[in-house]
């Protein structure tokens, strides 16, 4: 039994003076996106069903590959961020660190193997 | 934590069903959630049947014909019957709204009536809102000033008095706050929609001297950002209030603060 004021629940620890940060991150990244995506999507499928040279030859381009690197690299933080919130959302305790360490890994994980791919096809 | 399966003590059983009135030609169904905390008992949704041309056309009219009429033991708050004081709300046909302004032929088929959901249950339609009103109060609805008082008012010009248009007419139903799901799953930390538009109310008022402070209160990732633009609650809202618009301006004002 704790003998809590409603008032006292209500205000919890306070606020944490943080999450602006984030709101803006996910805003312009989700800009970004739309505009990155569909791009990148255009320039993958026009690869698709061509030999091993000419998939090389696409992911060579310049804009090619940074199209790409930038698709990876703010999609997947953009990933990382909204599914940390969902845990947040849904899960609790022990359960939501680990949930959210995992994210985290696996999103890096996917970057890392995702630029190193487009690093042996363009460079 | 989100619940997908209701605990074994809380789920609804079917419950009793009252007679149909006699001679009556006009009649609607009412199935109405049934919860008392003295027997010990699961929850059950009770039959009632009313006499459409004996009864006013709000949902409340009928209601209040069961409480009179059929079961005494029929337990709701109510108060203004127009729209104004909040008492009534609760879940009519799957919506969040007032019974008394919620018209009776407004529902197909057979009238379905819950509390207002994912609130701790007092009896029957009654929410407990203890912590919803807390919350409203957490977020100082009233006007902060650090100016000497003036000897007369604070002035206000025509301009800014109509910014607080749509805000100050909310009547703490809890309408919208209950058909929020980040408020279902984090009502404990998430400030919910009503309780955000009145923020936004005291933040945008031209009067008060505690912005700041009130932006400051509300930067945090559970009190304000557990609002994902769902949008249940402007839907939902019976005094026809945008609250997801005002969490958006507190967003917008705490992203122009910052950047």
């Amino acid at each position: 039994m704790r003998f809590l004021t409603d008032r006292k629940r209500a205000e919890g620890k306070g606020a944490a003076g943080s999450g602006t940060e984030h709101h803006w991150y996910m805003t312009v990244s989700g800009v970004g996106l739309a505009v990155m995506f569909p791009t990148f999507l255009i320039v993958f499928g026009r690869a698709l069903g061509r030999d091993h040279a000419g998939v090389l030859e696409t992911f060579s381009s310049p804009f090619v590959a940074i199209l790409t690197g930038l698709v990876l690299v703010v999609g997947l933080q953009h990933f990382r961020k909204g599914a940390e919130t969902m845990i947040e959302d849904y899960v609790r305790g022990m359960n939501k660190k680990f949930a959210i360490i995992f994210v985290i890994t696996f999103t890096y994980f996917l970057m890392a193997t995702g630029l190193f791919a487009l690093a042996r096809m363009a460079l | 934590m989100v619940q997908f399966t209701l605990p074994k003590n809380s789920t609804i059983r079917t419950g009793k069903t009252w007679p149909k009135p006699d001679g009556a030609t006009n009649v609607k169904k009412f199935q109405v959630y049934r919860w008392n905390p003295d027997d010990d008992e699961n929850p059950r949704i009770d039959t009632y049947y009313v006499d459409l041309d004996t009864c006013g056309p709000m949902i409340l009219d009928a209601i209040i014909k069961i409480k009179n009429e059929i079961d005494p033991t029929l337990t709701f708050r109510r108060s203004c019957r127009e729209g104004i004081c909040g008492s009534c709300a609760m879940n009519i046909d799957g919506i969040n709204t007032l019974a008394c302004t919620y018209g009776i032929d407004e529902v197909e088929g057979d009238v379905k009536i819950y509390p207002l959901p994912h609130m701790a249950v007092v009896k029957d339609l009654i929410p407990d809102l203890t912590h919803f009103y807390a919350q409203h109060a957490s977020i100082m609805p009233w006007l902060e000033t650090k100016t000497n008082e003036p000897q007369k008012e604070w002035r206000q010009s025509i301009e800014d008095r109509k910014k607080l248009d749509d805000h100050y007419e909310c009547i703490l139903c809890a309408c919208c706050s209950t058909s929020c799901p980040s408020y279902w799953w984090n009502g404990d930390k998430y400030l919910g929609p009503a309780a955000l538009l009145h923020a936004h109310r005291w933040i945008i008022d031209s009067r008060d001297e505690a912005t700041g402070e009130r932006l400051d209160d509300l930067e945090d990732p559970f009190k304000l950002y557990r609002c994902h633009t769902i949008m249940n609650c402007t839907k939902t809202c019976p005094k026809g209030l945008n609250p997801a618009r005002a969490i958006a301006d507190i967003k917008k004002k705490l992203v122009e603060r910052r950047f």
